[in-house]
């Protein structure tokens, strides 16, 4: 039997918006996610014609993307997640603005910015903790 | 205009208010780049005041983080949004019922932004018995933690006017923007959230709008072309809002070749004009030579910051209107007011209407104190004598139109003509007061 190795292949430091320790498989939009009027807080599933993540649920994955856009409501689309069981397990970002700030802190929803996404594939494994995002297979 | 300011008085030698930002601005270590708390604070934090005053203090941290805040500032007065229950939904509403439920209190004066219901005259205007009861939720749940049910968005209609150079923290773009670029205070467009936690702790992170440096202009427009009344005045703020929204902060413009009409007419202009930029793009604040507190104080040096970047020249406004007149055929609705109308507003209405009657409904929104003020004038029964309602606690770009049957809306009003066709699918005649009052009458909006 083949042991895998659990040993992260990098490390990325950022910034801590909300702590929290979690680990799960990343959705990584390379452009800027819409909250409000685009994620249902009750499926976890993103719509907006166009958009790479148009169609797929968010629910326990790592969200990785630039940066949020469009209405402040977002803070509250993020809490709705939360509380429905449907939210992501993290949120990485670039740049962190009020919106994902506020949603990831009124929603527990553990969130680090000033991270160079480039870094993170779309489907990696990664483990969040204190800022730290640990790339583990992919 | 002083010519002889140069960019580099501008940091070096500049009027009080003005160069203090160095000072306000901590110098960071590598390690420590986190907002830093005063005893007080730090005891918030770790819930010595309770578990929604330490919530608060936690979000207010994480945005003076996110902003490089170097600390906070005491507010005299805030605005908090995110009162609609259309717009916040059900996990907004349950948020702030839970919030609510740890017993926080206001530490300043504090007052709602419109919601989505006239609380008292909702039946008889047809808004769902439902989405009401919902909306008494949101309004009763922010009471409980002392915030007024003013239900405005034009709070300085209600006697709220913040001092020149006040710290606020303040929700509403188009009030934002009113109170720091007419009134001369300080405010960053705050969010439903960090608005409360800013009222339950009576802070705000300095940054942004609070930071007299970062209150310079980013772009000099001129403005070639007449624009005499409140529809022109928000035509014009939406074709500003639009053109500037890739600058610093959403833009901040130094706007000259135009001016306010003198008399009642002026507030209403200037609030117009304000409403257009901000909902266009996200100016939370405007200078504008000789008439702006900040302009009239420091206009040299503000026009020398401004004339370092690109300038703007408007020479017609007919972008704004082909961007706004949305409507076409018959209004189900002439909608007045957004932002809120005045006692003066209201007057020059009733002076219009005098003696007539309408043909079309005609509802003029205001906050429930400029509505009381009103019926015990006697300007509210002149009013209704015509046909025409006003309608309080909420406005036409947060009503919920569909509910309401209503799809074609005339309106003097560039932010709800601006608002209305994405946020409601409603369609909008936009034209001056004058017209939206005679389309009232007539039963249509005939161009002629």
């Amino acid at each position: 039997m083949i042991e895998q190795d659990f040993d992260a292949k990098k490390k990325i430091r950022g910034r801590v918006i909300q702590p929290g320790e979690t680990r799960g498989r990343v959705l990584k939009s390379p452009v800027p996610v819409g909250f409000f009027g685009h994620l249902d807080p009750e499926s976890g599933i993103y719509r907006e014609t166009g958009h790479p993540l148009d169609g797929i649920s968010v629910t326990d994955r790592v969200m990785v993307f630039p940066k949020a856009k469009g209405s402040t409501v977002g803070s509250y689309i993020i809490y709705g997640l939360s509380r429905s069981g449907k939210g992501p397990a993290a949120m990485i970002l670039e740049e962190c603005d009020t919106i994902v700030a506020v949603g990831a802190i009124i929603g527990e929803v553990p969130a680090v910015d000033q991270i160079d996404i480039s870094m993170i594939s779309d489907g990696a494994l990664v483990r969040v903790k204190d800022g730290v995002v640990s790339i583990e297979e992919g | 205009m002083r010519r002889g300011v140069t960019l580099n008085r501008l940091r070096s030698n500049i009027p009080d208010g003005w160069g203090d930002a160095d000072k306000q601005r901590r110098v960071r270590t590598g390690e420590d780049r986190s907002m830093k708390l005063s005893g007080k604070e730090k005891e918030i934090l770790s819930g010595s005041y309770g578990p929604g005053a330490a919530r608060a203090m936690k979000i207010l941290q994480a945005l003076g983080h996110i902003h490089d805040a170097p600390d906070t500032v005491p507010v005299g007065s805030v605005q908090v949004s995110g009162v609609s229950y259309g717009n916040i939904g059900e996990y907004g509403l349950s948020f702030l019922e839970e919030w609510a439920s740890a017993g926080s209190r206001v530490r300043v004066p504090a007052f709602m932004n419109p919601g989505g219901a006239d609380m008292t005259l909702w039946k008889n205007l047809g808004f769902p018995a439902e989405y009401v009861q919902k909306q008494e939720r949101v309004v009763s749940a922010l009471q409980s933690f002392g915030v007024e049910p003013s239900l405005t968005c034009a709070p300085y209609h209600d006697g709220i006017i913040p001092a020149f150079g006040e710290h606020i923290a303040w929700a509403e773009s188009s009030a934002v923007c009113y109170a720091n670029s007419v009134l001369g205070a300080r405010t960053n467009r705050e969010g439903g959230p960090s608005a409360l936690a800013a009222a339950l702790t009576g802070r705000t992170p300095r940054h942004t709008m609070h930071v007299p440096e970062r209150r310079l202009p980013t772009r000099l427009v001129r403005v070639n072309c007449p624009a005499p009344g409140a529809a022109e005045a928000g035509a014009l703020g939406v074709i500003i809002g639009r053109s500037l929204s890739s600058d610093r902060d959403g833009g901040i413009p130094y706007i000259t070749g135009t001016a306010p009409p003198a008399g009642p007419l002026r507030t209403t202009w200037l609030k117009a004009l304000g409403a257009g930029m901000a909902a266009s793009g996200s100016i939370g604040l405007f200078h504008m030579e000789g008439t702006t507190p900040e302009a009239i104080r420091d206009g040299g040096i503000l026009e020398q910051a401004a004339a370092a970047g690109n300038q703007l020249e408007i020479d017609a406004l007919n972008a704004g209107y082909g961007l706004l007149a949305t409507g076409s055929g018959r209004i189900d609705l002439v909608a007045l007011g957004c932002p809120h109308y005045s006692t003066e507003d209201l007057e020059l209405i009733a002076s219009m209407l005098e003696g007539k009657e309408i043909r079309i409904p005609l509802w003029i929104f205001v906050s429930r104190k400029v509505r009381e003020a009103a019926a015990s004038s006697g300007l509210l029964g002149r009013l209704e004598r015509t046909g025409a309602l006003l309608v309080s606690d909420t406005c036409i770009v947060v009503a919920p139109l569909d509910a309401l049957g209503i799809k074609t809306v005339a309106t003097d009003s560039a932010k709800a003509a601006f608002y209305l066709p994405s946020h409601q699918g409603a369609r909008v005649h936009f034209g001056g007061t004058e017209v939206c009052v005679e389309a009232a009458l007539r039963g249509d909006w005939s161009t002629w």
